[in-house]
């Protein structure tokens, strides 16, 4: 039979409705699937048992997809086909990429994001990860017993809108239902709990297997807002390993080595590194194939002073995203520890100092990421316990911004930035004496108004009579998080406010939001609308100008009531048809069509019996 | 009348109770719903109800409300692990037949 979970009081799920949900922590080196079973967040493995996928995809030559542990077998025997680290590629042209002569593969420059040619064709990193989703999607469903609701992939908080855009098509195409992309640092601390915290700031210090990333996140009202990113994409627990190698071949005496003793050395150097994790010294042994023997002992003492400069490289970004989020180490509440490396002492030690606080570190650091997803994504899918709040951590998906004089746009609030968010800017008057405002909200990347899709439009009054450029009126954008938009004008001195809300992604897709992206919004409804008025204007034009000299001519064919009736109509729609009301234009214009019928008619039959008048019927 | 935990379903239930943080034990319970008459109800337990009947097994509060009771005497909750899939095993009875599936059953 089947087997169940533990569900929260009355949330017992009906058979067949479990909505299964999974956080997915979607890493460079190594990927993760997690799921929430009965109350908890566990990482689930795979059949022997092991957590962690890596990252590596191989387009074998005989069409076989190997992805994980057994595409790694395979990374040094073929590395044009052995695909590591997609996620650097991913979103990124060719000119972004680093070192790209270093690396092993072909890369063919693609529309947008660069392509590798392998043995079975070209791949673009957006088919690479959703191998990698594909094979975690698949765990996930033989672990659950059922069909996936949905997931929560995991994204660094530096990822801008192609990166995150590239993620998900990378999911869809592995077949998942993306509930929410969530930035790596706010699902550390949400598996921390520390959304249930108290409010303030934390700094998240995530040291990957080759990637450093220092976050500094702040919780306000349970949402969790990015304040500042930094880190170093070349630095990771990897270089611990190779500082210990080089160590080592010095204390050895060793000469060159050859590739299978060198990756035997590094292998023994990354034991021993795990190993003084919890010892003080670790013994280090390997026969190599020129019968040499290495028999060493790497104390914690030197393994900290050979990779003192190595800590020391971590913290210089961590200083600078501080900086930049304006705070001194001691306003930090909280330092969430993300990633193996950060099991070193060393570095427990080193980020113990310089935040003069012990970090969080009683979850698996290599886990943590994969957990926290998971938590929010069992929110996300519906199984949440009264009283449990909704976390949402979107970002706006196009600028907020309002016209100023000449068309032009102001940003207020731009792209990618987390909501819930309020921000204000002063404006001024542009007449003397000027005692109203109009504000026109708009959305958009664009810098002309007429090139954004305008969102709403309302008006300030009752500013006190100043010469230009004396008043003060502060222009407040907030957006909740639903998304819902709210902009307040007040004016500084009286304190007179007007306020508008507004939906700004109400009824757009994704799709859409793309392509005004890419192109800038064109705006395509209000142009068909402009077009649709400028050509009623023209025919309400000409129809003014008919009726106008066929009374000049035919008046006479007409009594004097129906003459003040057409009259009437022809002046109603000289009145409307130079303003922008489109159906104004058509009513009139219709009105004015019906009054002139009858008078039309009686126009015919005079110009007919004028035309017959003395003529016979054969003259015809 | 009773209802059983097997020990390793307790210990399983003693961790989730932990790592959920409150209640008093765990509500197990049918309803007539899914494609084959009755679905069980497994749930935490935060509050106990006046009419609630509390078996004791291996140190769990296992609470029953009087209506389900009759469907369920003499079951044994068990925690069993088929594949890569774990969870929670009703070893019922007074089963007479399930569903393909296994998520309801007749009495």
């Amino acid at each position: 039979m089947a087997l169940l979970q533990i569900s929260e009081p009355g949330q017992s799920a009906a058979p067949h409705e479990h909505r299964l949900a999974v956080g997915i922590d979607l890493g460079t080196t190594n990927s993760l699937v997690a799921t929430v079973r009965s109350g908890m967040a566990v990482v689930l493995n795979d059949e022997l048992g092991r957590p962690l996928l890596p990252s590596i995809v191989r387009y074998a030559a005989d069409g076989k997809i190997e992805v994980g542990y057994e595409a790694q077998a395979h990374q040094a025997s073929d590395p044009k086909n052995t695909i590591v680290s997609v996620k650097r590629f991913m979103g990124r042209g060719l000119k972004d990429i680093a070192h790209v002569e270093a690396l092993p593969y072909d890369f063919v420059e693609g529309e947008g994001m660069v392509k590798l040619r392998t043995a079975q064709g070209v791949k673009s990193p957006v088919e690479v990860s959703a191998e990698i989703l594909r094979v975690l999607r698949e765990r996930a469903e033989a672990s659950l017993g059922g069909q996936l609701t949905g997931a929560v992939i995991t994204v660094p908080a530096y990822f801008d809108d192609a990166q995150r855009q590239a993620t998900k098509d990378a999911a869809r195409l592995a077949g998942l239902n993306v509930l929410r992309l969530l930035n790596e640092p706010t699902a550390a601390a949400i598996a921390y709990g520390l959304d249930n915290a108290a409010e303030g700031i934390y700094a998240v210090y995530d040291l990957g297997g080759g990637t450093f990333d220092i976050s500094i996140l702040k919780l306000s009202k349970g949402v969790f807002q990015v304040l500042a990113t930094g880190g170093d994409s070349a630095l990771g627990g990897d270089d611990f390993d190779h500082r210990v190698f080089c160590w080592i071949i010095e204390q050895a005496k060793l000469s060159p080595l050859s590739h299978e003793d060198a990756r035997l050395l590094l292998m023994r150097a990354r034991e021993a590194k795990e190993f003084l994790t919890l010892n003080s010294e670790a013994p280090i042994t390997a026969r190599l194939s020129t019968g040499e023997f290495v028999d060493l002992k790497l104390t914690s003492e030197i393994f900290t002073e050979i990779t003192r400069t190595l800590v020391q490289k971590t913290l210089g970004p961590t200083r600078k995203v501080l900086r930049d989020a304006g705070l001194s180490p001691a306003e930090v509440k909280g330092v969430v520890m993300v990633g193996g490396a950060t099991r070193m002492p060393q570095i427990q030690k080193a980020v113990e100092e310089f935040f003069g606080q012990e970090p969080l570190n009683n979850l698996d650091p290599d886990k943590v990421v994969a957990l926290g997803a998971a938590t929010q994504a069992n929110l996300l899918a519906g199984n949440r316990a009264a009283g449990d709040d909704w976390l949402l951590l979107d970002v706006i998906p196009l600028s907020l911004g309002i016209e100023t004089m000449g068309g032009l746009v102001e940003k207020i609030i731009p792209r990618n930035s987390t909501i819930p968010i309020a921000r204000a800017q002063d404006f001024t008057t542009f007449k003397d004496g000027q005692t109203a405002m109009a504000l026109h909200v708009v959305q958009g990347e664009r810098e002309l108004v007429s090139d954004c899709r305008s969102l709403a439009r309302f008006e300030l009054r009752g500013i006190p009579p100043m010469v230009a450029g004396a008043a003060r009126i502060r222009v407040t954008f907030q957006v909740d998080a639903d998304g819902l938009l709210s902009v307040t004008a007040r004016e500084q001195t009286t304190g007179r406010e007007a306020r508008i809300e507004v939906k700004p992604s109400y009824g757009l897709t994704d799709d859409e939001i793309a392509a005004m992206l890419k192109d800038g919004y064109t705006h395509a409804a209000e142009d068909a609308y402009r077009r649709a008025l400028r050509e009623a204007q023209v025919e309400a034009q000409r129809l003014v100008e008919a009726v106008l000299s066929a009374l000049k001519e035919d008046a006479h064919l007409l009594t004097t009531l129906e003459r003040a009736h057409i009259e009437a109509c022809l002046a109603k729609l000289q009145a409307v048809m130079l303003g922008d009301d489109r159906r104004a234009i058509d009513e009139a214009m219709d009105a004015l069509s019906k009054a002139t019928v009858e008078f039309a008619a009686r126009r015919m039959n005079q110009s007919v019996a004028r035309a017959l008048a003395g003529k016979k019927v054969d003259e015809l | 009348m009773a209802i059983t935990l097997s020990e390793n379903a307790a210990q399983h239930v003693a961790k989730f109770i932990a790592k959920h943080g409150k209640g008093i034990g765990i509500r197990l319970g049918v309803k007539t719903s899914g494609c084959s008459g009755m679905a069980y109800k497994l749930e935490f337990a935060d509050v106990a109800a006046p009419d609630d009947i509390v078996f004791e097994s291996h140190g769990i509060k296992v609470l029953v409300d009087p209506k389900s009771l009759p469907y369920l005497d003499g079951t044994e909750l068990d925690y069993a692990r088929e594949g890569l899939n774990e969870g929670f095993k009703f070893n019922n009875p007074n089963v007479k037949g399930q569903c393909g599936c296994g998520e309801s059953f007749t009495v």
